[in-house]
C-alpha cells in the first residue's frame, strides 16, 4: 500500500498541569480518505489534531506528514495542512475575503483574489465577501474558518468538530463540502462524537478515547465487524408468554404478544438463527414477518468503551 | 524566508493601524504639543539653556523618545496578545513560519507605528521650537534601533500577559518611570553624583543621550557607548523571544 499521508507513532502528550491527554497513540491516515475520529468530549480529538499541527508540543512520539516529520521539518509538513479549529477564532472586525487572503499569505503563498473568490463561493460566502466577520451568522463564520483552511489549498484538511452545535441543515451542507474536497483528492480528518456523521461520511472510522485510540477500521468492516444484529419476529398469533421451549434464547416479547425480538452478534461462530427458528415452528408458531436490524455505531462505541474500563491495557 | 507569511502580517497590522489612524495620531500630537506648552513655555522660561541649548529644543529628543518608547510598546504588545486572546494566534502557530519571521511581522509592523508617530511629533515640534538636526541620519538611526527594540519589548510583554490588566500596568510600572528617569527633559549631569550612578543603568539614558546627540552634536554619553547599549538591549530581546518561541512558553500548548 502506498505510504500513509499521515503518519503518527507513540505520540504522547502531557500537559503542564501533569495531565496526559494522549498515551501514546500509533495512527496512519492514508492518502485520499476521510478518517473520523471518533470519541467523547475530553477524549484527546483536539489534542491529537493540534499536535500535528504545531499548536501543542508533543510530549514524546513522532509525526509526520507527506513524509516530512513535523518537528524537524515542520515547514513542509505545515504547508500540506489545513486546519479548522473547534472554537470560532476570528479577528472580528476584518472583511471576510482579507481574512481568507491573510491565511494564505500565511502559508507562504502568492496572493490570488481568484483563488480565494472560488473558495468563498464554494462555501456559498460568494455575497459575503466584503462583509465584516461580526456581521455573519454563526454558521456563515464556521464556513468561513473552512475558506480559511482551504485558502492556502492543503493536501490534508483537519475539521475539528465541524457539525458541533450546527442545525441539521447545516450539517448536511457540512457533509456535501466534506464529500467534494474527497473529490478533488484532500485528505480529511473530521473529528465528532456524532456517531451517525462518522457512519454517514467517512471511509474509516478511529474511535479514541481515554488518550488511546482503540481501534481503526473500514466504516462499513467495522459494522460488520462489529455490529450487533436484532432480527424481530412478527407472529400471526399472538402469543401469550414465551413458550418453556425458548426460554434458553436471549428472547424478548413484545407486550402485544405479536411480535419477538433476537439479538445476536454477527461476529460469533453461531448465531443461533437456525435453531432459534426451528425452536419457534415446533410450538406451532406462524411467522407473519422476519425483519433485521444493524445496531448503530453508537452502541459498538459504547460497547468499545466499556471493554476497555474493564481491561485497561 | 516565508517572505509572504511576513508580509500578511505585516500588512494585516498595519491596516488595523490605518484604519484607526487619527485615534493613533490624535493623542501623542496632542499630549506633547501640551508637554511643549507646559516644560518648554513654562519651565523654559526660568531655565533658558542647557548645556547651551535653548530649553525647548534641549526637550524634544526626550520627548520623541517618550512617545516612541510606549507606542512601540504597547503597539506590539497588544499587537500579539490580542490574537492570543481570541484564539487565531493558533492559525499564525500552525502555519509554516519561524519564530523570526512572525516576530518580523509583528515586531516590525508595531515599530513602523512607532516611527510614523515619533516622525509626525518631530514635525509638530518644529511649530514650537527653532531646531536643527546636525546628524539627520543618525538621528533616523537611532529612532529606529529604539522603535525596533522596544516593540520587541513589547512583543516579550505580549506574550507574558495573561490579562488585560498585566498588558497595561507593565508600561505603565515600568516603561514611564524608566522615560522619565532617563533624562528626557534633563542633562543626567544635572543630579546629584548617586543618580547619576544609578541612572547608568537604565537603558533609556542611553537612547535619550544618543539620540539628543544626533540634534546638537552633544550629549551625556559617548554617542558610541550608546550605541552599543542599544544594540545590546536589542540583542538581548531577540534571545528571549528566540527561547520563547523553542520552549512554546505562553504560547504553545
Ligand atoms: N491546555 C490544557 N491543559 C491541561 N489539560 C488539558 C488542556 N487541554 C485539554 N486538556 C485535557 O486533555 C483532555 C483531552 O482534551 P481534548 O483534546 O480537548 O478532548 P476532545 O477534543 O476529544 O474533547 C481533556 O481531559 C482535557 O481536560
Ligand atoms: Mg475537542
Amino acid at each position: 500500500m502506498a505510504d500513509p499521508i499521515v503518519r503518527i507513532r507513540d505520540l504522547v502528550k502531557r500537559y503542564d498541569d501533569g495531565f496526559e491527554a494522549l498515551k501514546g497513540v500509533d495512527l496512519d491516515i492514508r492518502e485520499g480518505e476521510i478518517l473520523a475520529l471518533l470519541g467523547p468530549n475530553g477524549a484527546g480529538k483536539t489534542t491529537l489534531i493540534s499536535a500535528i499541527c504545531g499548536i501543542a508540543q508533543p510530549t514524546g512520539g513522532t509525526i509526520t506528514v507527506g513524509g516530512h516529520d513535523t518537528v524537524r521539518d515542520y515547514r513542509r509538513a505545515r504547508a500540506l495542512i489545513g486546519l479548522v479549529p473547534q472554537e470560532v477564532t476570528l479577528e472580528p472586525f476584518e472583511q471576510v475575503a482579507r481574512t481568507v487572503a491573510f491565511s494564505r499569505g500565511l502559508f507562504g503563498k502568492p496572493r490570488d483574489p481568484a483563488l480565494v473568490e472560488r473558495v468563498l463561493r464554494s462555501l456559498s460566502l460568494g455575497d459575503k465577501m466584503r462583509t465584516k466577520v461580526v456581521e455573519l451568522s454563526g454558521g456563515m463564520k464556521r464556513r468561513v474558518l473552512i475558506a480559511k483552511a482551504l485558502a492556502h489549498e492543503p493536501r490534508v484538511l483537519f475539521l475539528d468538530e465541524p457539525t458541533a452545535g450546527v442545525d441539521v441543515e447545516l450539517r448536511r451542507g457540512m457533509w456535501d463540502v466534506v464529500a467534494e474536497l474527497k473529490r478533488q483528492g484532500v485528505t480529511i480528518i473530521l473529528t465528532t462524537h456524532y456517531i451517525e456523521e462518522a457512519e454517514a461520511i467517512a471511509d474509516r472510522i478511529a474511535v479514541i478515547n481515554g488518550g488511546r485510540i482503540l481501534l481503526v477500521e473500514e466504516t462499513a468492516a467495522l459494522m460488520a465487524r462489529m455490529g450487533q444484529k436484532q432480527m424481530t419476529i412478527a407472529l400471526a398469533d399472538p402469543m401469550p408468554a414465551l413458550p418453556e421451549r425458548l426460554a434458553a434464547y436471549d428472547l424478548s416479547l413484545s407486550q402485544d404478544g405479536r411480535s419477538l425480538t433476537y439479538t445476536f452478534d454477527t461476529r460469533a461462530e453461531r448465531t443461533g438463527l437456525t435453531r432459534l427458528l426451528s425452536d419457534l415452528l415446533a410450538t406451532g408458531a406462524r411467522v407473519a414477518d422476519v425483519t433485521t436490524r444493524q445496531s448503530s455505531l453508537e452502541e459498538i462505541f459504547v460497547g468499545l468503551t466499556r471493554q476497555e474500563e474493564e481491561a485497561p491495557a | 524566508m516565508n517572505l509572504a507569511a511576513i508580509r500578511a502580517i505585516y500588512v494585516f497590522e498595519m491596516s488595523r493601524f490605518f484604519r484607526t489612524i487619527l485615534q493613533s495620531l490624535i493623542s501623542p500630537v496632542l499630549s506633547t504639543s501640551l508637554y511643549f506648552v507646559v516644560f518648554g513655555a513654562a519651565i523654559g522660561s526660568r531655565i533658558d539653556q542647557v548645556e547651551g541649548i535653548p530649553y525647548g529644543a534641549f526637550i524634544v529628543p526626550g520627548l520623541i523618545m517618550l512617545t516612541v518608547l510606549t507606542q512601540a510598546t504597547s503597539n506590539a504588545s497588544f499587537g500579539i496578545y490580542f490574537p492570543k486572546f481570541i484564539g487565531t494566534i493558533n492559525e499564525i502557530l500552525s502555519a509554516p513560519m519561524s519564530f523570526l519571521e512572525i516576530t518580523i511581522g509583528y515586531v516590525g509592523a508595531a515599530a513602523t507605528k512607532a516611527l510614523f508617530i515619533g516622525l509626525v511629533i518631530l514635525a509638530t515640534s518644529f511649530f514650537f521650537v527653532d531646531l536643527t538636526i546636525l546628524h539627520p541620519v543618525w538621528m533616523a538611526a537611532f529612532l529606529v534601533l529604539t522603535c525596533v527594540s522596544f516593540a520587541l519589548l513589547g512583543f516579550i510583554i505580549g506574550i507574558w500577559a495573561k490579562n488585560f490588566e498585566q498588558l497595561q500596568l507593565v508600561p505603565l510600572l515600568v516603561i514611564t518611570p524608566l522615560v522619565f528617569l532617563g533624562g528626557s527633559f534633563y542633562s543626567i549631569t544635572m543630579l546629584p553624583p548617586a543618580w547619576q550612578t544609578i541612572s547608568y543603568f537604565n537603558p533609556v539614558v542611553y537612547l535619550v543621550s544618543g539620540f539628543r546627540w544626533s540634534f546638537f552634536g552633544q550629549s551625556d554619553v559617548a554617542m558610541g557607548l550608546s550605541l552599543a547599549m542599544i544594540l545590546l538591549f536589542l540583542a538581548l530581546c531577540l534571545g528571549v523571544i528566540w527561547w520563547i518561541f523553542r520552549t512554546g512558553w505562553r504560547l504553545r500548548k
